[in-house]
């Protein structure tokens, strides 16, 4: 259960007042006409899904109805960050690569620790 | 009745309040203050259980969470039937009334026994998969069998009586634990100002302190503990919650606390004050800090025999001495590999017991505690250990030799003491089980030869959680993690002033996980490593001969630590069996991870007050005591209640569905019907950009809808499939009101402001949702106008109120907006009015109608009628997968519009674009009486081979009065071009219904009715 | 901004109005308020809500000069009238939730939009959608953890502070007007659940009703 802090309410906020809404940064082509059926379909169906550092689109839908992004480790599922749509996320994969040798090994750590 | 094994002093109990209690239909009484287990003890009960899979008498090992034998069935009731239940966890109260859970018929007398003791050979790890493996329709049938005989417990089949809550919490600093290290860390914490829980799943708070021989201020350790609750509870920042056990440790900081409230005092609740009071409650915890000061769990020692009853915890011996005046036995033989556990052997000779001798594995153990012991007498045997319990049904002498442990061996003679009990002690784990609940896996540390926890963010450990034993240094750990906690919160730190602690000495332990015996451990006689599934050090051996490397692989083939105590007594004794058969270190092999819950959670607590009537909400309009006062029957639509149909007394005889909906479309078809549409979604939009949005929302056009005008409207996803549809009407050039489907409303309008403010933030529009603000009545059927026109001041002439304009105006003297949209084919009228005055309108309504026939109708007739004028609804004839030209519905689609709407470009992709998709079309049944039943697979031969290649499927189908006859709605691949077509539709009993693919408008297909 | 249809869809006195829990009087009755309760709700209904959409600044500079208070420009900020009659809750940055005694609704919103002009904002009537809920008593936050998500502990939730949070398995507005009152705003078509609700979470503190 995540704790989500809501740039637009600018507190923490438990998650079941948000709905995710898939990956951020995702526009819609301008001139879909011009686009290739494949660009097309590139644009509605394929999803990056990083082990990592990963922008995410979500929505406050039980407070201020208000769209924004989460920078989120998938692994951890720490929330690096929240900014309000328009803006650019702080924290990116390259951004954190130096720091990533750390993040990844606690990450593949996790990974191999099969649950009972 | 006596309690042989009860002390006459000492203890925490209440020698004054006699409790009386059964255990499998036996009468027994016990203490206030005791726990079922403690009671047990004191009455002389050594088999409480009967194992998992050999069905071996089994007895109370431990004192605590982890006992895993002292599983028992509680409930003197039907409906008080709780399982599952640790005897070591369970107040006694008067009344109590429990069972063993396994042993079939008895404990005492267990026909599976016989197995068990043939048991070795014929049951090796993976024996059930491997035995019961084929045939596979047999498992059924053996399972019941194999279920029976290991008894997992069984649920009441009454109804719980109790009732159940959740709390939500939210606190600066969640202490775990209310030992030492959590009582220090709560009280810095709480100094400093900052909002503390504090938790502890015992009956009362003080963890060690509750049994402890040191003195803390030159007193007793529960006067300190007296002193310390006093303050915390005293303060208003603290929440004090004792029988609450904290089972799950979720992402930043979420934990889930089970509150166990009137467990302790009888099977159901009492009345507190006259009101009903809370069974069982959990706690849903947001806290900016936990501390895990959970302690730590003591590991037995792995020999021959160590499960016969009689075998406990070293710890476990102390704790029924000193905290509940019970000596579980007679004579004592203590193997250990460390000095704390010398305090059994200490507290046993206190109470008045024979100590036959201290079995230690190192050669020269020299603590305090082992000082004390052999200057009261004690034999004290060194090098060695106890390598096998005899006896059956209860310890009778212990095996002790010589050991060499590097090169895993007995090396020397064998001494067989008499004794009824052995306790071990191979060292102690700290509890890590919350912390790896995140999946941080814990590491190991050989300095205190355990697992310590690997902790994410927001969380710390303390005390013996982390490997800090002893108490001076568990207090002061506590302190500074408290305070570490609160200033992390923001708070200033705040000094704690902390006891003097005569600390005791204690020597190096060293690490024994496994003793060996004279045979090799495959032959050797069972050693457990997992009480509650039966795993053996031999399975273990046997799983890593087999070629189970990893420890998570040896853990699904053994089973260990699968019961419902999670391993927690073996789980690390089997991984370092698995290190030692496998030349590895403990580390090397791998660590272990639990998940939640840390113990079993009742349902009740789980499910909370989202039960019965209150399971889900339920959703009704302004007129839903109308519709219950007019004998409706309802239908779920989302979480709304909608009249399904308004049965009628006729004759003296309800009506049948078929019947009801049969006259309800009759009226509608000939005079005037009347459908609550309130749950409608509404959507006010505003704004100068509103038609612009619009025009890309939908995917018709919207650039000339006229003010007075409504307009029927499809949405896709951008993928081109259909997704919402609804009339949208023009209010003023800048204002329109939407209506969604009644499932859709809230995903619609938030598909609105994704698009707004994800795409088009330059748009100046908002939306608003007025579904509730709205009571919507529509009035259908040739009478409709004549009705209406009583009512209203509204011109309802045809010519100047025309199909698919709105107006204002009032209806029976109530402000509202009328728009003439239809949804049956006939001449309609959707009234809306503020939903405060929907009842009076309504009213007003029937008050005028009766001379027309005004007939209420429900969701079936309305779905009757829709279907009969092929109009879809999306979600029942759409699927996801259906493009608006899939429905034949090109008229609805601007394909010239400038803007690239969404879901236009999808049109043209290959696949979208392809012939031979599912098309929408009516089928007519050759029989007149057949309905055709919705979602029945449709193919063109009836006679193929198998597999019959299907070509669609019905989506709607229903009987028509009007057509008398059965009709539906199908998807059927190319199916446009094949009206007239015949089809077959092959039946699950084996009928075959033949239909004719025909236009999917059955009735009035030019669409005058609704124009007149 | 103009080009709207305005509607006063409010009806004479003299027409039956019925609120929101009306059904719900009837099916589980209101247990009497006594000394024993420690929980009080009363309902207020058919007050006026509306819904004012716009920039901050703009729609500041009218509520000010309309009715006298500062448009809450902070997250969660909720201002009231000096009479405590009319407020103003921020529901998000571009969103506010105007509740004004009944009647007083059609004349607002005119007012408002005449003062506001072509400024770019909206304005939406949902006074027959929601209604308005007190309650007061010593067990209210305690009943509060078991009904919202929120956190409604006074530290963390002040006298003035407003929130749209989830209710048991629906959504509310949950408010503190003053130091012994909470207020929630629940949907019409939801009020029965919330009503049960909390007759059965309020059970165990005597929860007594003020029928409207």
């Amino acid at each position: 259960m995540f704790q989500i802090y809501c740039p637009y309410c600018e507190e923490l906020r438990e998650e079941e007042e948000f709905h995710p809404k898939g990956e951020a940064h995702i526009a819609r082509p301008l001139d879909p006409e011009a686009c290739s059926d494949e660009e097309w379909g590139d644009y509605l169906f394929f999803r990056d899904n990083p082990r990592g550092v990963h922008h995410e689109l979500w929505v406050h839908a039980v407070g201020c109805r208000k769209f924004f992004n989460i920078t989120r480790h998938t692994v951890s599922y720490e929330i690096l960050e929240t900014y309000r749509m328009g803006e650019q996320p702080t924290i990116t994969a390259e951004s954190v690569s130096g720091d990533l040798a750390g993040r990844e090994s606690a990450a593949t750590a996790r990974q191999e620790g099969v649950r009972a | 009745m006596s309690q042989p094994n009860r002390l006459v002093r000492g203890g925490r109990i209440d020698r004054t309040r006699t409790l009386s209690f059964t255990f499998n239909g036996q009468a027994y009484q016990g203490h206030a203050g005791d726990t079922l287990a403690s009671a047990l003890l004191a009455n002389g009960v050594d088999i409480v259980n009967r194992s998992f899979k050999y069905s071996r008498p089994r007895g109370i090992v431990a004192a605590g969470a982890e006992e895993p034998n002292a599983v028992v069935q509680l409930g003197a009731s039907e409906a008080g039937q709780v399982p599952n239940v640790r005897a070591t966890q369970q107040a006694l109260f008067d009344g109590l009334s429990a069972r063993s859970t396994n042993g079939w018929p008895n404990v005492q007398r267990d026909l599976m026994g016989l197995v068990g003791k043939l048991g070795g050979q014929f049951m090796p790890p993976g024996f059930y998969y491997k035995t019961f493996m084929a045939p596979a329709s047999l498992w059924m049938t053996y399972e019941k069998y194999i279920r029976k005989s290991a008894g997992l417990g069984r649920s009441p089949a009454e109804a719980d009586p109790d009732i159940y809550d959740h709390l939500h919490r939210h606190c600066d600093v969640l202490v775990i634990g209310a030992g030492p290290a959590g009582l220090t860390a709560a009280l810095a914490a709480a100094r400093s100002g900052a909002r503390v829980i504090l938790c502890d799943e015992q009956e009362e708070l003080g963890g060690s302190l509750l049994d402890s021989r040191e003195l803390l201020d030159d007193e007793s350790a529960s006067e300190w503990l007296a002193t310390v609750v006093a303050e915390l509870s005293g303060r208003h920042n603290v929440t004090l919650l004792p029988r609450t056990t904290a089972n799950g440790y979720h992402d930043h900081n979420f934990v889930t606390l089970h509150e166990r409230r009137t467990e302790h005092l009888a099977e159901t609740a009492p009345l507190a004050n006259g009101h009903r009071q809370v069974r069982s409650r959990l706690h849903r915890v947001r806290a900016g800090r936990v501390i895990l000061a959970t302690g730590t769990h003591e590991r037995p020692l792995v020999y021959a025999g160590n499960d016969v009853p009689g075998n406990l915890l070293a710890g476990a011996v102390s704790t029924y001495i000193r905290r509940y005046g019970v000596v579980p036995g007679q004579k004592l033989v203590l193997s250990t590999s460390n000095d704390h556990a010398y305090r059994a052997a200490l507290d046993w000779q206190e109470a008045g017991r024979e100590v036959v001798a201290i079995v230690d594995a190192r050669e020269a153990p020299d603590g305090e505690l082992v000082d004390q012991a052999r200057s009261r007498g004690i034999r004290v045997v060194t090098g060695s250990a106890v390598i096998e319990a005899k006896g059956e049904k209860r310890v009778t002498a212990a095996r002790i030799a010589r050991v060499d442990l590097d090169r895993f061996a007995v090396a020397g003679a064998v001494e067989e003491l008499h004794c009824d009990t052995i306790a071990s002690s191979g060292g102690y784990s700290p509890v890590i089980h919350l912390a790896s609940h995140t999946g941080a896996r814990p590491t190991w540390n050989d300095e205190i030869l355990g697992f310590e926890p690997s902790l994410v963010k927001g969380v710390s450990a303390t005390g013996g959680a982390r490997g800090t034993y002893a108490l001076p240094q568990v207090l002061a750990d506590g302190a500074e993690t408290g305070s570490q906690a609160a200033v992390a919160c923001g708070y200033t730190a705040a000094s704690v002033e902390l006891p003097r602690v005569d600390a005791i000495r204690e020597g190096q332990a060293c690490a024994l996980y496994q003793v060996p015996h004279e045979k090799p451990t495959l032959r050797a006689p069972k050693q457990f490593v997992d009480l509650q599934n039966d795993v053996t050090a031999a399975g273990i051996e046997l799983a890593t001969r087999e070629g189970f490397e990893s420890i998570e692989h040896v853990k699904r083939y053994t089973a260990m630590g699968f019961g419902t105590d999670q391993g927690k007594l073996g789980n690390i004794n089997g991984m370092a069996i698995a290190a030692r058969c496998l030349g590895r270190t403990i580390p090397e092999v791998g660590t272990t991870v639990f998940r939640p819950n840390y113990t079993p959670v009742t349902f009740g607590a789980i499910v909370g007050r989202h039960c019965g009537e209150l399971f889900d909400p339920e959703r009704y309009t302004a007129l839903h005591q109308w519709h219950v006062e007019h004998g409706a029957e309802f239908e779920d639509v989302g979480q709304w209640k909608r009249p399904w149909y308004y049965p009628q007394r006729v004759a003296g005889k309800l009506e049948t569905m078929h019947e009801a909906v049969a006259r309800e479309c009759r009226a509608v078809r000939e005079a005037v019907g009347i459908l609550d549409a309130s749950t409608l979604g509404k959507i006010d939009i505003q704004g100068p950009d509103a038609r612009e949005f619009l025009g890309r929302i939908y995917t018709n056009k919207w650039e000339k809808l006229a003010v007075g005008k409504c307009r029927y409207g499809l949405m896709c996803k951008d993928d081109g499939m259909v997704t919402d549809d609804g009339v949208t009407s023009c209010l003023a050039d800048n204002h329109f009101v939407m209506t969604t489907t009644t499932g859709g409303a809230a995903a619609i309008l938030e598909w609105l402001e994704l698009w707004h403010q994800t795409e088009w933030p330059e748009l100046d529009v908002t939306f608003t949702s007025v579904t509730d603000h709205w009571a919507t009545m529509t009035i259908t059927g040739p009478e409709s106008r004549k009705l209406l026109a009583e009512l209203t001041d509204i011109d309802l002439d045809r010519d100047s109120f025309k199909f698919m304009d709105w107006r204002e105006g009032k209806v029976a003297g109530v402000p509202a907006r009328v728009f003439r949209i239809s949804f049956t084919g006939e001449l309609t009228f959707e009234i809306n009015v503020q939903a405060h005055y929907a009842m009076h309108v309504w009213k007003a309504l029937f008050e005028h109608g009766e001379k027309y026939g005004l007939t209420p109708y429900g969701t079936e007739t309305m779905h009757v009628l829709r279907a009969e004028k092929g109009f879809i609804i999306v979600g029942q004839d759409t699927d996801g997968s259906v493009t608006p030209e899939d429905l034949g519905m090109q008229w609805c689609v601007g394909y010239d519009k400038p803007f690239s709407w969404i879901g236009k470009r999808a049109l043209t992709r290959s696949d979208t674009a392809r012939e031979n998709r599912k098309q929408l079309v009516g089928l007519k049944p050759k029989d007149k009486a057949v309905v055709l039943e919705e979602g029945a697979q449709i193919v063109l031969d009836p006679k193929h081979p198998v597999p019959v290649p299907m070509v669609g499927h019905v989506t709607s189908s229903y009987y028509s009065p009007t057509l008398d006859s059965g009709f539906a709605l199908a998807v059927v691949k190319g199916g446009h071009q094949k009206l007239g077509e015949t089809v077959y539709l092959p039946m699950a009993d084996g009928q075959v219904h033949e239909a004719e693919i025909v236009s999917p408008i059955f009735v009035d297909p030019k669409g005058e009715r609704q124009h007149v | 901004m103009s080009n709207v249809n305005i509607y006063d869809s409010r009806a004479d006195a003299a027409i039956p109005a019925e609120s929101p829990l009306a059904f719900s009087y009837h099916r589980s009755g209101a247990p009497a308020a006594g000394a024993a309760s420690r929980v009080v709700l009363r309902e207020r209904p058919f007050l006026g809500h509306l819904i004012l959409r716009g920039g901050a600044i703009v729609l500041d500079e009218a509520v000010r000069d309309e009715l006298g208070m500062n448009l809450p420009g902070r997250p969660q900020g909720l201002v009231l009238d000096a009479s405590g009659e009319r407020s103003i809750q921020w529901l998000s940055p571009d969103e506010w939730l105007l509740i004004v005694p009944g009647g007083e609704e059609f004349a607002l919103e005119g007012r408002l939009r005449e003062r506001l002009g072509d400024a770019s904002f909206a304005i939406v009537n949902v006074s027959g959608g929601q209604t308005l809920l007190e309650l007061e008593g010593d067990a209210v936050p305690e009943l509060l953890m078991k009904s919202v998500i929120y956190d409604a502990h006074p530290q963390h939730f002040p006298v003035g502070k407003g929130v749209t949070t989830v209710f048991a398995k629906t959504t509310t507005i949950l408010r503190r007007p003053d130091e012994s009152r909470w207020e929630l705003v629940i949907r019409r078509s939801f009020a029965d659940y919330c009503y049960r609700w909390l007759l059965d979470a309020g059970e165990e503190y005597a929860i007594g009703v003020v029928a409207a």
